[in-house]
């Protein structure tokens, strides 16, 4: 069998019989051989395999991928879009700095929707990328390009960062698995901020295994993201335990109502049920602010994308237009033919909100309610360990299904932005299939800082079910 | 909420973003449609709440005030797209 099928725990376990520069070699084989069917890569660092054995460590000879944008040191950086073409980052982010220190092998910079302005991956300057187990359909987004690798076995792991369901949104429309940590849990340095109170860098895995091996590395206090927050970071894989019988999941009443898909639905119910019969409890609760939680993030996440953009205007680096008249015309014209079409409705949006006179109904109304959805939070775990949605309200959609109606591209984050808004960790596993064979995913939300619960649920869920194992059939 | 094509060229100003006609006009239809959904809002009474900037307290982090290494000239001009005499080169301002 072929090396890139495998998982990083299966790899690991097998150490003495396989060899670390085969495992690299069938990945890099795999992209030759369907990435340009996927298009999840935009960039294939070949030269990876020379440094296949060169470092020991916990991850050593594991090749991942990495979304483009995060930072790796003299390699392509480029967010998927024009206004960063050709830029090479001089500087590591925390989480590659810990993942070359582990033995990590960087195949290369995935594709995502441009600034992860998306849930389509269909924004990218590079094209969209294609879903593993439809080719005509979307891998969702933003993190598409590394759901789209893990999935179609490009690569055995791959980080994402998660705005409003980036990562677990498109490892839900591939099959795979997708972690947002709690915000502060992961270094933020490195990662090309879009919402810097939102943004998280996570794993996108195979397996709920993989996924706490990757958090038990990115993990941690950085000194250089004052955001981060310095609290212990458990071993992970100690959460990897078949048991839930100690665990109250809450299921709240507004995230089942309408507009969700009912085969998303009766998968969610039916994973429910394994858990259940595991011996886990369950209680209904309520999160009332729910249906706000959409308006303020369009309202919050704009605002602080315009001021996070305003940094790329032709002169410390990227694109840059051809002669100039004047310093503002270099400005304008740089960022109107740099970005595209979303990136410039976002900036726009955002200017909007916290342009004076509307700055008090939109990003301060916003940042109020954000209060009351972080509030539901806090009461609703009071009654329960962790809760469970789905993850998207549809299974995967077709492309240029909703790339010209922004509202309806918005409305398929609905189950995953609360969760950003309150700064909370949620992990989406595979739970099931449509009558169409495409994936579903199931959302465990936890406390703040309480990844071992989600581990612990999606772990016990994942070993008591088969839909993990299942692969998309794609044409060599 | 009516988002005139004045409006977008206002806040297209205000972006340092250059638009087309066409770009001005979808752009007002579609900010008009998203702002209609903000309303939604207002029927929430938030006199008495605070808002939140960020989930977790932040505080500064100090340190030592001592030299160390930080990134050279050339790595910093590296991804200039213009560049002169270890500067950034940009279009005569004064």
């Amino acid at each position: 069998m072929k090396l890139n099928f495998l998982s990083a725990g299966e790899i690991i376990r097998s150490k003495e019989n396989t060899s670390l520069l085969d495992i690299a070699k069938d990945c890099l084989d795999r992209i030759d051989r369907i990435d340009k069917d996927i298009k999840a890569f935009v960039y294939i660092n070949r030269e990876c395999i020379n440094r296949v054995n060169v470092k020991k460590g916990n991850l050593a000879g594991i090749p991942i991928a990495i979304k483009d944008n995060i930072c790796v040191k003299d390699e392509l950086t480029t967010c998927a879009s024009k206004i960063l073409e050709g830029f090479k980052s001089p500087y590591d982010a925390t989480v590659i700095e810990k993942l070359k220190n582990e033995g990590a092998v960087l195949l290369g910079k995935t594709n995502m929707d441009e600034f992860a302005f998306g849930s389509s991956c269909e924004t990218s300057y590079y094209g969209p990328s294609y879903n593993p187990w439809d080719k005509s359909r979307i891998p969702g987004g933003s993190s598409g390009g590394s759901a789209c690798a893990v999935s179609a076995d490009e690569t055995i792991m791959a980080l994402g960062s998660d705005t409003g369901g980036s990562i677990r949104q498109p490892a839900s429309l591939c099959g795979v698995v997708g972690l947002k940590p709690t915000y502060g849990r992961v270094s933020r340095y490195g990662l090309i901020a879009f919402a810097s109170s939102l943004d998280q860098i996570g794993p996108i895995t195979k397996t709920v295994e993989d996924c706490a091996l990757l958090l038990n590395i990115i993990a941690g206090y950085d000194e250089r993201d004052s955001t981060s927050v310095d609290i212990v970071v458990p071993d992970y894989t100690k959460s990897l335990v078949k048991d839930v019988k100690d665990i109250k999941i809450g299921i709240p009443k507004e995230y089942f109502l309408e507009g969700l898909d009912l085969e998303v639905k009766k998968a969610v119910s039916d994973g429910l049920n394994v858990l259940k019969e595991l011996g886990a409890r369950t209680v209904e609760i309520s999160l009332p602010h729910t249906e706000y939680a959409l308006s303020v993030y369009y309202i919050l996440a704009p605002a602080e994308a315009s001021s996070n953009l305003a940094r790329f205007d032709g002169v410390q680096y990227g694109f840059r237009i051809k002669d100039p008249e004047n310093l503002m015309a270099l400005y304008r014209r740089t960022r109107s033919q740099g970005f595209g079409k979303e990136a410039k409705r976002r900036i726009i949006l955002g200017t909007y909100s916290l342009s004076s006179g509307y700055y008090d109904a939109y990003y301060l109304k916003a940042l109020k309610v954000r209060t009351l959805i972080k509030k539901d939070f806090d009461e609703a775990f009071k009654l329960c360990d962790c809760i469970i949605t789905p993850t998207s309200p549809t299974c995967a959609f077709r492309l240029g299904e909703k790339i010209n109606k922004p509202l309806d591209m918005y409305l398929s984050d609905i189950f995953t932005i609360p969760v950003n808004l309150a700064g909370l960790p949620a992990i989406s596993i595979p739970c099931g299939f449509n009558k169409e064979n495409l994936p579903i995913g199931l959302q465990i939300i936890g406390k703040p800082f309480d990844e071992e619960t989600l581990f612990r649920a999606a772990y016990t869920f994942e070993q008591s079910t088969e839909f993990h194992k299942k692969k998309p059939k794609i044409k060599p | 909420m009516k988002i005139t094509r004045d409006v977008v060229e206002y806040l297209s100003a205000l972006a340092r973003i250059e638009l087309s006609q066409e770009e001005k006009e979808l752009l007002s239809l579609q900010l008009e449609d998203i702002l209609n959904y903000f309303e939604t809002l207002k029927k929430l009474n938030t006199e008495d709440i605070p808002p939140t900037s960020h989930v977790v307290s932040i505080k500064n982090v100090f340190r030592e005030d001592v030299q160390r290494e930080s990134l050279n000239c050339e790595e910093v001009l590296k991804n200039a797209p213009l560049k002169e005499d270890g500067c950034f080169k940009v279009p005569r301002i004064v």
